[in-house]
């Protein structure tokens, strides 16, 4: 019989010694075990650590997710549920955090591009890919971060030679199904495009079984060279009772542009983190976002940007939808560091809270070491507006008709800002569909 | 159409109505004036149902149906329509699709198909020249960004569109330029019709030089003092609503 363990530390670490075991010529043997050390001397954060105080990761903590168990198999007809309509793009599907080629539609690609499994690069030992890992992870990664270095086994890894676009967006589809005990997995996505290389990156994480009580912890890493563009998505949706921890970390050098849109439309406890270094003139960052929970979910978006030398840009726009006993966290930080004159960089953060138990934590963090910039930032928490349920009533709108009208139009404004057609459709539908009076606001849109 | 008996009313737990009676038959316009606070914009409100207006008592028959059991919404299904003293600006909500909604949810609740999208355009069309309404604020989102009069004016186009049994318009005239004020007036007046009841809310005579009201009534302190035709409207223009207090204290 094997020894009842209770400490999530002393859990890790021996899922940690089963992995191990059943790893050969790993390619990553010294990071995990120094990652995994490091995790070990803080364990996983308490509601103590300032980045976490408002999330509290005892859900996670009292789990002892098992890290090797295999996925049942899913069917065709679940993953069409949750793709994009008739998207034309490069897709790799996994479920449970492990690729399955079956499932996936990567098609041809041109020359200089390269999309793979990660567990393809890290088996190719003429890949390199395991001396690049964690080239964009900055030092403000957490706990989480920590386990996903030690236990990666999957994931992607997404190559552009310099100068070339990718013709058609690259989608990743998470595919969360329920196991017979939770599970965890660790997936990392590696994107690196070269100078004056373009692509969209779509990463979609669907809970497929609202029983599935697993643990998806992702990282994403980004390096975008002098004049690279990355579109990049992140959707986490489905998935009533999983846990989403994420994290996107980039590294942006002279002209490049990332535009980021994380929308967090499902799961139990949903946390994204998204760090950018701005390192070099002219670099410029977007980030929108909109969180949409109800019931007891919980979602937080921790963002830090870090503009380290004059002239670069961020624009920051967040909104979210409460309802229930839900619970939202925004951290939005901006450091300016000494030396970055010019920085631009502008944050709003707004919430709609649509009953009186959800409860909202927003806090924009400025820390400016510069004196020539220009920084703005604003937080609102409000209600439907009455004045205007009361104009749209008068015009015939039911009253619940009128409440989600108002809502969508709210949400709406950050999905508006998604330029890919299929996915923006397919957003406005999930947002829709988590709306009373669906049918009649669909007039409107 | 309309017949009020004895209304009181609340905001905020302060009485603003305090005994109106008003009887109104198809096809009559009336004018309610008084001064600032007299309590106006609030018989206007309590009207079209806004929740935190409160009737303490009295009753409000529209075509024999007591209004204060009905939400705004079947009130507005009902036939009554207010044109907003404050037109009010949601972004994110397409003008003609709130529109179409609106006429639709109407025709539903009488039992009517609703209007595909080509008899609704043309319908649209057709009004939006009473108003003279520019094309382009058709799809912008409801009043956003439109100056003052394309606002009253959008409010106006919308009451064309719906064809109601009751209009109120408060204080339409406020903050139109005379020829603002000559249009929307031309287009209330292309509205007139003998089902059709109007009451207009406003402050100055100025409207009622280009809407010519059958009854005109003077609204202080919450109750109606003093009514009449439109003679009395010029005559609150040369002299103030003072005399017309005095008048009332007196009797």
């Amino acid at each position: 019989m094997n020894a009842v363990v209770n400490n999530p530390v002393e859990h890790f670490q021996s899922e940690y010694a089963r992995l191990i075991g059943e790893l050969d010529n790993d390619p990553l043997r010294d990071e995990r075990k120094a990652a995994l050390e490091r995790f070990a001397a803080t364990g996983l954060p308490t509601k103590k650590v300032e980045a976490w105080k408002y999330t509290d990761v005892q859900p996670i903590a009292k789990r002892h997710f098992n890290t090797t168990q295999a996925a049942p198999p899913i069917d065709v007809g679940q993953v069409d549920a949750v793709r994009f309509g008739d998207l034309d793009c490069h897709e790799l599907v996994f479920v449970n955090g492990r690729f399955n080629a079956q499932l996936s539609r990567l098609g041809d690609t041109a020359s200089g591009i390269s999309i793979r499994s990660l567990a393809a690069a890290l088996a190719d030992s003429d890949s390199g890919i395991g001396a690049r890992l964690g080239h964009c992870l900055g030092e403000n990664t957490h706990a989480f971060t920590e386990l996903n270095t030690a236990f990666l086994q999957d994931g992607a890894v997404i190559e552009v030679a310099r100068g070339v676009q990718v013709d058609k967006p690259i989608v990743l589809l998470y595919l969360d199904t329920a196991t017979d005990t939770p599970t965890a997995c660790h997936p990392r996505t590696f994107v690196s495009l070269g100078e004056n290389a373009a692509a969209t990156l779509v990463e979609s994480f669907a809970g497929l079984d609202d029983s599935s009580e697993n643990l998806t912890n992702q990282v994403t890493e980004i390096d975008l060279a002098d004049n690279a563009r990355l579109d990049h998505y992140k959707i986490v949706q489905g998935g009533g009772k999983n846990f989403h921890i994420g994290s996107i970390n980039a590294r942006q050098a002279r002209d490049s542009r990332l535009e980021s849109h994380s929308l967090a439309l499902g799961g139990n406890l949903t946390r994204t983190d998204i760090n950018t270094r701005l390192e070099a003139e002219g670099a410029t960052v977007i980030l929108n976002g909109l969180y949409m929970v109800d019931g007891k979910q919980h979602v937080d978006h921790h963002t830090r940007v870090d503009h380290l030398v004059p002239h670069t840009n961020s624009v920051e726009t967040y909104r979210g939808v409460l309802n229930g006993n839900s619970r939202a966290v925004f951290n939005g930080k901006v450091y300016v560091h000494r030396d970055a004159q010019k920085t631009d960089a502008q944050q709003s953060n707004a919430n709609l809270l649509l009953s009186k138990t959800a409860e909202v934590d927003t806090k924009p963090e400025l820390e400016i070491y510069a004196d020539d910039v220009k920084c703005s930032h604003g937080a609102t928490v409000g209600q439907l507006d009455e004045d205007a349920l009361f104009y749209l009533r008068s015009r015939a709108i039911d009253e619940s008709t009128a409440g989600s009208l108002l809502t969508y139009a709210f949400a709406s404004e950050v999905v508006a800002q998604i330029k890919l057609a299929p996915i923006r459709e397919r957003l406005e539908h999930i947002v829709l569909d988590k709306l009373p009076q669906t049918e009649q606001i669909g007039e409107f849109v | 159409m309309l017949s009020i008996k004895n209304l009181h009313a609340q905001v905020d737990d302060t009485d603003i109505l305090k005994g109106v009676d008003l009887e109104i038959k198809p096809g009559e316009i009336h004018a309610i004036m008084g001064p600032n606070g007299s309590g106006k914009s609030t018989l206007a409100n309590v009207l079209a149902g806004r929740d935190d207006y409160t009737v303490t008592a009295g009753e409000i028959l529209f075509e024999g149906q007591n209004l204060a059991d009905m939400a705004p919404e079947e009130r507005a299904c009902a036939g009554l329509f207010l044109a907003f003293q404050y037109p009010v600006e949601i972004p994110g909500v397409n003008n003609i699709y709130l529109l179409k909604a609106a006429l639709n949810a109407i025709r539903k609740s009488r039992g009517e198909d609703a209007l595909d999208a080509v008899e609704f355009m043309k319908l649209v069309r057709e009004r939006m020249k009473l108003v003279k309404l520019n094309e382009d604020l058709l799809n912008r989102s409801v009043n956003e960004g439109f100056s003052g009069g394309e606002k009253k004016r959008n409010e106006i186009f919308q009451m064309a569109v719906l064809e109601p049994k009751l209009a109120i318009l408060d204080e339409t005239d406020s903050g139109l330029d005379i020829d603002a004020l000559k249009i929307v007036a031309e287009g209330v007046n292309a509205m007139r019709s003998p089902e059709r009841s109007m009451i207009l809310v406003t402050h100055y005579q100025r409207l009622l030089d280009y809407i010519k009201p059958d009854h005109v009534h003077v609204l202080a302190d919450g109750k109606i003092i003093k009514s009449g035709d439109e003679q009395l409207a010029k005559e609150l223009e040369e002299r103030g609503y003072e005399w017309v207090k005095q008048e009332a204290a007196a009797a």
